[in-house]
């Protein structure tokens, strides 16, 4: 199930970041960053063997779930970044967004 | 039954494990393993209960911790790990009794930590780790049930002070040791499920709390937490590695170890900041503020303090007003209030360490440097141009910003230049009460309103002596709270910013938003650019500099510039000073072939400079006009640049103060240089006709022709033929050009007559010089005669056997005797025999020789004469006269022909006295 479902930006930083409210958020907050070493390591490994490059979903970050969430997790930011008035790097203040996030929360709980 | 089934199920397991064992002493690992796995599968399918719970994770833990190693030793480490994860599926529930629930935390941990260690044991025997699969993890679960059991028994061992131990003693057995690990020792022996004795089991589970309660489990924690950070470490988990210092730190703040937990909080607290994780960092700040708060560390009290109220802050507004407070407390050198959610008798600990801080005078100014943070003043220093005028004062602005709750005073503000003469002009002071600190005002100049830009304009005259130098802001320092009480300096280097304040600008700058308008003294903060330096540049100049000249340069005439200075000033330039030539920075051939002069009555030669730098010109009084001719030679052709630069002195006061300032002005131009006029040179045989080679003692002609390239008039003055000692000329040597003007696309055109002796070598033989004097018809000023020397072509000569030469007037008349004589010279010194004959020709009749052999010795001719008579008019061809030389048979008539003529102009007869039959005509 999803507890926490986290966008970050190529500086590292978070864009948007929400977690199961009933749970310890700070916890959350560690887990994705302390999974960004994984990605790090996985991108600098994608430089080198240039696998294909179309494939974003860079798979499981931390040993502890699910590719058709990473899909539609995916498209609803690229509709945020098509939004005119959004400036990539800000942190993701959108409502539809927000919608989509409780979706994904809310089915799986 | 049932009772019978159950021991002997017991069996089933220590029989397995015994054959494993003994499997194991054989070295029959193979063997060894497969007895393990059916003894563990063997302990699962007992039937649990609480009183043998723990028996029977002790065993399983027993038997797992055999089949990993086992595993790892086959190096199958997937095998071993997927072992340990179905241990742990299978005895994660299996707490047992409730009231001793830590212990089975402590079990977990002690599963994970033995797991980690023999997985890092298999590493050093050469496994190899993958970042998500590493030791690490292991040790950080045995942290996080370490935790747990720490929770679990704060919750279960808060017994009264007045519990005491019972006694006699629950865990002690007759033995002194159990029968059977995992047992309880007031229960040994019994297999029953029931409980026997409910008083002696309270006991039993009282004395086990007891006991728990003097376990240091932050130590416990903080070592397995370290192993974890070793791990991460080597497998490149930069942010584990992090995330797990701030757990140690945090321990460390609940074994009341403050600096250690500080310490490490502040190492990794710049990671987080660096990425933007502002909801952790603002967690680990408040933990630090907490420890600072109860070690009475003044420093790092005010640094967390003024990060937790900075922008980056997560927190509630109520709790960033309460540090506010606190802070400005700590200003007034008061104690602050305790930090929310610590430990009673620390507080009381901090709260006599503050007083006694209060207490002690001296060292309380504190400097922080905040561009390494993110502070609730932000700062930004911009000088309102990249450049200024050294008689325009200096302006910059100073925009401060404050992110806390409530306005906060500041007591002085200055900035630091890299020359430090101009910080006594940049200071903002207000001297204040001690009590206004409190009273908010937002009235004050001196006061930062949250949410407010303000803005601190400063202005300076710059020194003359900075002139062309850069001036920068190297600090700017913001004073907090007042000498009397606490001061603390804000120090940012440089012109302002923080550790976010770039990446800040960097969203601002790519936003697309418009931003709401403000009233006209406010500005957006984002839109403010740092701007730390200036240049300070020369006064502009008020002179005019014009140059006067008629390109293109000729080639090594002196080329006159003239160069026009007038001054525009109100008062009298000083001291000016004029630089002319090449422009430095070009070619160094060019350096070498262009020289400038002031005198242009001589021509200057080679050891001339090619720049003449700083020529006196003496003062020039307002209006004053003055020209000064240039003369510039330029010995090769193509466009050169030349700089005129004028400088002078002069007094200008600025903001009252008088100032001399060094004024410049500079003019570049660039001068194409174009060769005067084109030579061509020709050699002709006597007829004219074009020659390649010249002819030993055969005169022969050369021409010269001088072809006006240039666009301006040119007077040629006189032209000379300087003949090299081989060469003679036939004639008299003199110039045909004199005083000859030529315009554009004119030639002149002169023909001397010479002769070449007999040469030797074979190779060509130097004519001599052709030397042109000229200069331009109308020059600016009177120049010099300029002397051209062309150096003449080399020719070829060669000698031939037999020279003939013709002796014929210049024309005929029809049906008139024309007599001809032909010389035949002999040029060799041998005899030669030659045959000569005559061919006819339609036009003449002849009377003569028509052939005839003869013989001339060396040195001689001989002379053969014919009597032509005109047939016809108009001009016509001679008979040709053929001679064979025996001797060369490559002297053929072709040759002959260069010599004598092949045609002559032949008049008709006169008829003085038919004229009336041409009027009748």
């Amino acid at each position: 199930m999803a507890v926490c479902i986290a966008v970050i930006a190529k500086e590292n930083y978070p864009l948007y970041i929400r977690s199961v409210p009933t749970e310890n958020e700070l916890k959350f907050h560690y887990t994705v960053h302390t999974s960004l070493d994984v990605v790090d390591e996985k991108i600098s490994a994608m430089g080198k063997a240039m696998v294909d490059q179309r494939e974003l979903y860079l798979g499981l970050l931390y040993p502890t779930e699910d590719y058709k969430m990473f899909r539609k997790l995916h498209n609803s930011y690229t509709d945020i970044m098509c939004n005119p008035f959004y400036n990539p790097g800000d942190r993701i203040h959108s409502r539809a967004f927000d919608n989509m996030v409780n979706s994904m929360m809310m089915q799986v709980c | 039954m049932m009772y019978a089934g159950c021991v002997l199920q017991l069996l089933f397991v220590r029989h397995q494990f015994k054959i494993a064992f003994f499997s194991e002493l054989k070295q029959d690992t193979q063997n060894a393993l497969k007895n393990y796995r059916t003894a563990y599968n063997l302990v699962h399918e007992l039937r649990a209960h609480e009183t043998n719970m723990l028996e029977i994770k002790t065993m399983a833990g027993f038997i797992n911790y055999k089949i990993c190693r086992l595993c790892f030793q086959h190096n199958t480490p997937l095998d071993a790990i997927a072992q340990f994860r179905k241990h742990i599926d299978l005895c994660k529930k299996k707490i047992g009794s409730a009231e001793l629930a830590f212990e089975h935390a402590a079990w977990m941990s002690k599963q994970f930590q033995a797991f980690g260690d023999l997985f890092d044991e298999a590493i050093k025997l050469g496994l190899t780790a993958i970042q998500t699969q590493n030791p690490g993890f292991y040790y950080q679960q045995a942290a996080y049930y370490a935790q747990e059991r720490k929770q679990l028994a704060s919750m279960l061992c808060n017994h009264d002070s007045s519990v005491v131990y019972p006694n006699p003693d629950p865990l002690e057995t007759q033995t002194g040791v159990l029968d059977f690990y995992g047992q309880r020792p007031w229960r040994q022996g019994t297999l029953s499920f029931d409980l026997s004795d409910p008083e002696k089991e309270k006991m039993g589970i009282l004395s086990l709390q007891l006991k728990e309660r003097n376990v240091l489990h932050s130590e416990l924690i903080i070592t397995l937490l370290s192993n974890a950070v070793a791990q991460f470490k080597k497998y490149k988990c930069p942010r584990m590695k992090s995330h797990l210092m701030v757990q140690m730190g945090e321990e460390y703040y609940f074994a009341k170890d403050y600096a250690k937990a500080l310490k490490l909080l502040d190492y990794v607290m710049c990671e987080y900041r660096s990425e933007g994780w502002w909801t952790l960092l603002t967690s680990i700040l408040t933990t630090a503020l907490k420890c600072s708060y109860l070690m009475a560390q003044i420093k790092d009290y005010i640094t967390y303090s003024l990060e937790l109220l900075g922008r980056a802050s997560t927190l509630k507004d109520d709790q960033k007003s309460r540090i506010e407070k606190n802070l400005i407390k700590v200003l007034m050198n008061e104690s602050p209030d305790p930090e929310p959610d610590c430990d009673a008798a620390a507080v009381k600990a901090s709260q006599k360490l503050w007083s006694d801080r209060v207490s002690l005078a001296g060292s309380n100014v504190f400097t922080i440097e905040v561009q390494d943070f993110i502070p609730f003043v932000q700062c930004k220093a911009k000088f309102l141009a990249p450049s200024f005028h050294v008689d325009v004062p200096v302006q910059f602005d100073i925009y401060l910003r404050a992110d806390c709750p409530h306005p906060i005073r500041f007591s002085k503000l200055c900035i630091s230049f890299n020359n430090q003469d101009y910080n006594q002009y940049c200071v903002v002071e207000e001297a204040y009460q001690k009590s206004d600190i409190l009273e908010q005002s937002s009235q004050g100049t001196m006061c930062l309103v949250p949410g407010k830009t303000r803005k601190f304009t400063f202005k300076f005259v710059a020194k003359t002596e900075d002139v062309g130098k850069k001036i920068e802001i190297t600090s700017v320092d913001l004073i907090l709270g007042s000498e009397s009480g606490r001061c603390v300096i804000l120090n940012w280097r440089g012109g302002g910013g923080d550790a976010a304040s770039s990446q800040e600008a960097l969203q601002a700058a790519r936003s697309f938003k418009r931003r709401p308008k403000l009233p006209d003294n406010e500005v957006h903060w984002d839109s403010l650019a740092i701007q730390a330096s200036t240049m300070i540049i020369s006064r502009v100049p008020n002179i005019s500099v014009q140059l006067r000249h008629e390109p293109p340069a000729l080639t090594n005439e002196m080329y006159c510039l003239v160069v026009t200075i007038e001054s525009h000033e109100e008062t009298v330039a000083k001291d000016v000073k004029l630089t002319a030539g090449l422009k430095p920075g070009q070619d160094a051939n060019l350096t070498q072939k262009t020289q400038v002069t002031l005198r242009g009555t001589d021509t200057c030669d080679d050891s001339f400079p090619a720049l003449l730098p700083d020529i006196p010109v003496g003062d020039l009084q307002p209006g004053e006009k003055l020209e000064k001719p240039i003369y510039i030679r330029c010995g090769t052709v193509g466009a050169r640049m030349f700089l005129v630069y004028v400088s002078y002195l002069i007094n200008t006061t600025v903001e009252g103060k008088e100032i001399l300032c060094k004024c410049h002005r500079d003019e570049t131009v660039t001068i194409e240089t174009v060769f005067p006029f084109d030579v061509a040179i020709k050699f002709v045989s006597t007829k004219l006709e074009h020659l390649d080679r010249v002819f030993a003692d055969i005169p022969f002609l050369l021409m010269t022709d001088i072809l006006s390239a240039s666009p301006w008039p040119l007077t040629i003055v006189t032209s000379q033929l300087q003949l090299s000692a081989s060469m003679t000329s036939v004639d008299q040597l003199e110039s045909y050009v004199e005083n000859v003007v030529l315009q554009t696309g004119e030639s002149a055109s002169e023909c001397f007559c010479l002769r070449c002796p007999p040469v030797t070598n074979s190779g060509g033989v130097a004519t001599g010089c052709y030397i042109i004097s000229w200069k331009r018809s109308s020059p600016v000023e009177s120049v010099p005669v300029v002397r051209t020397v062309i150096t003449l072509p080399h020719v070829i000569v060669e000698s031939i056997p037999l020279h003939v030469k013709a002796d014929l007037p210049s024309f005929g008349r029809v049906r008139e005797s024309l007599p001809v004589r032909y010389h035949l010279q002999n040029k060799t010194n041998l005899v030669q025999d030659v045959e000569v004959s005559m061919e006819p020709s339609d036009a003449f009749m002849f009377s003569g020789l028509k052939q005839i052999r003869l013989r001339i010795l060396p040195g001689t001719q001989q002379e053969v004469l014919y009597n032509f008579y005109p047939l016809m008019a108009g001009y016509q061809q001679l008979p040709s006269l053929h001679i064979n030389l025996l001797r060369f048979p490559n002297f053929t008539n072709q040759l002959l022909r260069r010599f004598i003529p092949t045609h002559i102009f032949v008049k008709p007869q006169g008829r003085q006295a038919d004229e009336n039959s041409i009027a009748a005509a």
